[in-house]
């Protein structure tokens, strides 16, 4: 162990040789036989493809003041983060949000009740949940559609049969489905919460029609949504103070969930390939050192013929 | 004889043994592994997590 270790080292494992590097450069580059018009395509080739992604990254990071529409500023999520998980007390508050606030206009339809175990809610409490909502199902054997309480196994169920009836019942607006709504909109959950918290009495000149309400986060500025949380809107069951902010950060926090129910394993398998990589990569550049050694400690003598 | 010797002459020598060393200690990495990546993700994220509130729930 101990001579192996002794040769790893003497192997120069951990010295920087910065000399040799240029040389080898120098001496294996196969650009060196390239004719003048040759090495001018590629390095404008590369110079035009560096300046093409420094381009679009200044572009997305732009301010983007021409807009007519105020960006959400970015909060401190606890599961922003490198490793970080999403907050399953959180989880299950934005749960209780959305159940008794926003599933009276929005639907959650990809979303079934087994979905909730083991993330916010136990099985038995998720199968309670889910025996409180009414589903049709169908056709009996005399071909009638038929109610019965909900299984694990159902999707949530929407407040409107169709995206008609929805509009019609909101001013002609259509409440969107809010299972994927934290992946569909720039923002995303800071979005969401700038959203529900961002509710203004119209500035002068800003003319709103019937049923519209104005919010600076929402392009355009007039939205058909009406503020839907307010300070103690709902009762939490756990306790928690129910300030506006406080619903809205944990709603947000559940439709971050239900966009990408994949986050905490997707945290979690980041440290795995952080840990498997550095390894790999350890073990690569030993081999590579290794298998080189015989061939860079060589000497090549030239020995004339003077004889 | 040293370590490495060791080592080589009851485990490397002989394929049989050799093969049999790749699929046990690949065993024991992955389980070790992951049991260290898995703790490390439940210690920096204690409280957040399904299983840390769940006892909240069940009686
Ligand atoms: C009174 C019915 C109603 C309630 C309650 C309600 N919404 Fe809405 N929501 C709407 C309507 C209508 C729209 C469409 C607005 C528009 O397009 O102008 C909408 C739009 C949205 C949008 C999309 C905005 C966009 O960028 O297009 C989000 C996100 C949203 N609602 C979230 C929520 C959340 C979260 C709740 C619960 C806290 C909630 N809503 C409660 C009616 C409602």
């Amino acid at each position: 162990m101990a001579a192996s270790v002794g040769r790893i080292c003497g192997a120069g494992l951990f010295k920087s040789n910065k000399t040799n590097c240029l040389r080898q450069i120098k001496s294996f580059s196969t650009t060196r036989e390239w004719t003048t018009g040759k090495k001018t395509l590629f390095g404008s080739l590369g110079v035009l493809a560096g300046g093409a992604g420094v381009l679009i990254y200044a572009l997305d990071k732009s301010v983007r003041a021409s807009d007519l529409e105020l960006h959400p500023p970015e909060n401190p999520w606890s599961h922003s983060g490198w490793f970080k998980s999403l907050d399953h007390a959180s989880i299950r508050r934005g749960y209780e949000v959305y159940k008794q606030v926003c599933a009276a206009c929005h639907s959650l339809r990809f979303i079934a009740y087994r979905n909730l175990v083991g993330v916010s809610h136990t099985e038995d409490e998720a199968k309670a949940e889910a025996e409180e909502q009414m589903i049709t199902d169908g056709p009996d054997e005399s071909g009638n559609m038929f109610q019965r309480p909900g299984k694990l196994s159902d999707y949530v169920p929407g407040p409107y049969a169709n995206e008609e009836a929805a509009r019609a019942a909101n001013n002609g607006a259509f409440p969107p489905d809010l299972s994927y709504i934290v992946l569909a909109r720039h923002g995303g959950e800071d979005y969401i919460f700038s959203l529900l918290t961002g509710y203004y009495d119209a500035p002068a000149g800003v003319i709103l029609r019937e049923g519209q309400f104005f919010n600076p986060y929402f392009p355009g500025g007039a939205i058909s949504m009406a503020q839907a949380l307010y300070n103690e809107a709902i009762e939490y069951s756990d306790g928690t103070p129910a300030t506006a902010s406080q619903l809205a950060k944990d709603v947000a926090t559940f439709l971050k969930w239900t966009s990408e129910p994949e986050f905490d394993d997707r945290q979690r398998l980041l440290i795995k390939v952080i840990g498997i990589s550095t390894i790999l990569l350890a073990i690569t550049y030993y081999a590579k050192r290794f298998k080189w050694s015989s061939l860079k400690t060589r000497k090549i003598e030239f020995r004339p013929k003077n004889k | 004889m040293s370590l490495s010797k060791t080592i080589y002459n009851t485990l490397f020598k002989r394929s049989s043994t050799f093969a049999l060393t790749c699929v046990v200690s690949a065993f024991v990495f992955e389980r070790g592994f992951n049991l260290g990546c898995d703790t490390f993700f439940e210690t920096i994220n204690k409280g957040k997590l399904w299983q840390d509130i769940k006892d909240n729930y069940t009686q």
